[in-house]
């Protein structure tokens, strides 16, 4: 008989033995199913380590595609350490998006120094002011915001999607007879480029280096403040909250605009980094904001842990872009990735329950046998 | 009734049980006679719900045997021992508060009226009205859970476990939430339980109520059995000597001359207020409280009591009257207004409100104060300043664990009481309202709360005393106020307080 059952403790050990346990399984999953589908898994692994990190340029890639997962990582962070569930992560970096590509278009011909500060405001801003929205309602009319937020990232890529696609928007380059035909956003002018900083042969942009800054901000806001004892007080038990004086109301705001201001900025950072366009299609097929939920779920909400687990995602998802070709199917790259991702989570299950096998042991006899009836 | 030479029903033999930390359960001997009650009497934590967890299925014992009628068991789970023929009342209910008694019944119980997937709770109504007209336990098998008093909720989990056949039925604490006269109602089923040869064990740390109520007494203290003894051969102070280890004396409040110059600390208006459900549940409540007086409220839960705490603590907005503080009148409703005004509050739910569970000690001893300084200066906390006031606190109020960053939830109920009480009476309250401060807690947190509640008195703290224990109002209050369905049916001095007339005064019948 297996039985499952909550630890009375949580060993220390296991938070560390847990992951790495839970990488191995995945390991030995897929090694099976690369064997299955004639695939040498050593050899797969070793080219998939190799994609991801090691490779010339390979870490400047994952680097690069790390630093949404890592903003939207901690937005997700920020909400959920006061059991606040914001989900609008992916919304609110379109917003962020929105917010720092138009800045950028309106500063055009405006130096560096003016142009990619003002970026980085506007998507803090917007990301901040589209997750107020499911805070406002969460705080003053109960509304359920997991489903709110959730929402509101479709009306974010529709917004998005109307702005370039089925309108003559401030975004949308109307300049050129093929730009009218083939719809497309107006491309960011050199200085609002956003700099990258090249150390120990890897390339690391701003944006990474503004996320690292932020996970140590917000681990100082949560852990040194009293705005982070107040949040603490209320993701624990809302009712020693309100018994402590505490504004619950307002917190709730603040909290989802933080939240919300982290994804924002991951939104300006594609922006300023990478594409220096507002792209909706290529945004809404990243999916950054639900990754960045992956995220934050295996870094146990801790801001430093989001800077790895995003690093170590970014690199996972960029190999599986370079494995796939005519051998090896995309569906085989997803089947692989998912598969580390599942044991990630499930391990998960094992720091909090243990899995008992226990003997069937004797039943107990009938009542009539007990001679109880 | 008790017969030398019978099987028993239950034997526990040589019963041990491991936690981290502790031996909740450390070879334990005891065995239950049919036609018996029998108390399990112990402090908190002296292993009583651990052994009867145990006997339900709910924990495997690491060491030892269970036989039921002379044959040994091993239950894998509860369903096991239910359908051995034990059932257990808890303290806290488990009942589905939008079902129906009968629905409540046949939940999770396969026998009859189980027709593949479809419940047919109306076939067994007929035995619901048997079973409650044999033991006198009168209840409407179509009622909702949700309108039902306490006492009727218990009614209805002690016929839960009828209705499943139990031979052996253990009672947690079952007094804790009854009026004197449900408590003896309660005792009058039980006798007719005992009188068919069921077993009863009876679990309980009220020495009162054990004497009244048991054939035998099994005495537990800190996991280990200290001595099964007749009931009949013993007496409170034994019992008492027998569950904490030493000799126990309760304090007293000791007469004074009283001083009607003091100031008045807290004044209550005409108070009404609404409860959860919208109903109205005080009504035109007028109270005072003089600096250094404490005024205890009497009366049974649920008669308005947490309303009360909650409309002068800001927590739950009046619909009427005034709350005054040294003769300034708050605006309400909002729960820091007072904490600036100095009112320190004690909830009756400890764990969940009055301490945040998963925080430290040493952050619910800022609870209040971290919006201060020297704990925080412009937003900032001071992490050295809340160690250096939390370990100040520890030893000054005595709070038992290892260090300041234990997480509250882990602490005994006593200790977590201790936090609350640091915490509140160090901020120097003009007033304290305090709900239940002893409810739950075994002898000596008991004794050291009241002190702490003298002390505070003593210092010119008024206090309000809700508490539905009238002998720890007897014994603290100058003045006794009684709460019956949102009014104070009554105030006395305690010098002419009777008993009697304010047991009446509790049930609303004077």
């Amino acid at each position: 008989m297996i039985r499952i059952e909550r630890r009375l403790t949580e060993a220390r050990w296991l938070v560390v033995a847990v992951p790495l346990g839970s990488l191995l399984g995945a390991a030995i999953l897929s090694s099976i199913i690369l064997f299955l589908t004639g695939h040498d898994p050593l050899a797969t692994w070793a080219r998939l380590l190799d994609r991801g990190f090691f490779a010339s340029g390979a870490m400047s890639a994952t680097l690069v595609t790390a630093t949404p997962l890592l903003l939207t990582g901690l937005a997700a962070a920020a909400a959920f350490r006061m059991q606040t569930w914001n989900i609008g992560a992916e919304g609110q970096l379109y917003l962020g998006a929105i917010g720092a590509s138009g800045i950028g278009i309106a500063l055009r011909g405006q130096p560096a120094l003016v142009i990619i500060p003002a970026m980085v405001i506007a998507g803090l801003a917007t990301g901040a002011a589209w997750a107020a929205i499911p805070g406002v309602l969460r705080a003053y009319t109960r509304t359920n915001e997991i489903i709110t937020s959730l929402m509101l990232n479709y009306v974010a890529g529709l917004l998005m999607t109307y702005l370039i696609f089925d309108s003559h928007s401030f975004w949308r380059d109307l300049s050129s007879f093929t730009a009218r035909v083939f719809p497309q956003g107006k491309y960011l002018s050199e200085a609002a480029s956003w700099p990258s900083f090249p150390i120990g042969g890897a390339v690391i942009p701003l944006g990474l280096l503004l996320g690292v800054v932020a996970a140590a901000v917000l681990w100082l806001v949560y852990t040194a403040t009293r705005f982070g004892f107040e949040a603490r007080v209320i993701g624990d038990s809302r009712a020693a909250a309100h018994y402590a004086g505490i504004r619950t109301r307002r917190k709730i705001v603040a909290v989802m605009a933080l939240s919300g201001a982290l994804a924002g900025l991951g939104g300006a950072s594609e922006i300023g980094d990478f594409r220096h366009v507002l792209d909706p299609r290529g945004l809404q097929q990243a999916s950054f904001g639900y990754a960045g939920i992956v995220v934050a779920a295996l870094a146990r909400l801790n801001p430093f842990a989001v800077i790895v687990v995003a690093i170590l995602l970014g690199g996972l998802s960029n190999a599986g872009f370079s494995l796939q070709g005519a051998t090896f199917p995309a569906g085989l790259v997803g089947t692989l990735q998912g598969l580390i991702l599942f044991c990630a989570l499930a391990g998960e299950l094992l720091v909090h329950y243990r899995v008992r096998i226990g003997r069937p042991g004797r039943k107990a006899p009938p009542l009539s046998q007990v001679g109880v009836a | 009734m008790v017969a030398a030479g019978q099987v028993p029903a239950v034997t526990m033999r040589g019963i041990s049980k491991r936690f981290p930390g502790v031996r909740a359960n450390d070879q334990v001997d005891f065995e239950v006679l049919p036609g018996e009650i029998h108390a399990l009497l112990g402090e908190n934590g002296a292993g009583k719900s651990t052994l009867s967890n145990i006997l339900t299925g709910l924990y495997r014992p690491d060491e030892g045997e269970i036989l039921l009628r002379g044959k040994p068991v091993v239950f894998q789970s509860p369903r096991d021992a239910i359908e051995a023929g034990i059932g257990m009342v808890h303290q806290h209910f488990r009942l589905a508060a939008s079902f129906t008694v009968a629905e409540n019944l046949v939940l999770g119980h396969r026998d009859a009226a189980d027709r593949g997937l479809l419940l047919e709770p109306r076939m067994v109504e007929g035995r619901i009205t048997d079973l409650s007209q044999r033991y006198r336990m009168p209840v409407n098998p179509r009622a909702r859970i949700w309108q039902l008093s306490v006492g009727e909720q218990q009614r209805v989990e002690i016929l839960k476990a009828l209705y499943r056949g139990a031979r052996i039925l253990i009672l947690d604490e079952p007094t804790s939430q009854l009026t004197p006269q449900e408590a003896d109602d309660l005792f009058q089923t039980l006798r007719l339980m005992a009188g068919e040869r069921r077993a009863v064990i009876f679990i309980s740390h009220k020495l009162e109520e054990v004497m009244a109520v048991s054939n035998r007494v099994t005495v537990l203290r800190g996991g280990r059995v200290i001595g099964t003894v007749m009931t009949k051969e013993t007496n409170t102070r034994e019992l008492a000597r027998m569950m904490v280890g030493r000799e126990v004396v309760f304090t007293q409040k000791k007469e004074g001359p009283a001083q009607p110059e003091r100031q008045v600390a807290l004044e209550l208006r005409g108070i009404s207020a609404n409860g959860d459900l919208g109903t109205a549940a005080l009504r035109e409540v007028n109270v005072t409280v003089h600096a250094g007086e404490i005024v205890g409220i009497a009366g049974v839960a649920g008669n308005g009591q947490r309303e009360l705490a909650e409309v002068i603590t800001g927590m739950r907005r009046r619909t009427a009257g005034q709350v005054a503080i040294r003769g300034r009148v708050m605006r309400g409703g909002d729960p820091l207004e007072p904490i600036q005004w100095g009112v320190a509050y004690v909830p009756d739910d400890r764990l969940g409100t009055g301490v945040a569970p998963s925080l430290s000690i040493a952050d619910n001893l800022v609870l209040k104060a971290y919006r201060r300084a020297p704990i925080s200066t412009f937003g900032v906390l001071h992490p050295r300043r809340i160690r250096a006031h939390a370990t100040e606190l520890m030893q000054r109020f005595n709070i038992g664990a290892s260090t300041s960053q234990t997480p509250a939830r882990q602490l005994s109920g006593g200790n977590i009481q201790k936090v609350l009480l640091a915490r509140e009476l160090s901020s120097r309250p003009l007033v304290l309202v305090a709900n239940s401060p002893t409810s739950g807690l075994d002898v000596g947190a008991t004794d050291t709360v009241r002190k702490l509640l003298l002390e505070a008195a003593g210092r010119g703290v008024g206090i309000l005393l809700i508490s539905e224990d009238l002998d720890e109002i007897l014994a603290l209050a100058d003045r006794i106020a009684v709460l019956y369905n949102g009014r104070i049916t009554g105030i006395v001095e305690r010098q002419h307080a009777d008993v009697e007339q304010i047991g009446l005064m509790m049930a609303g019948a004077a």
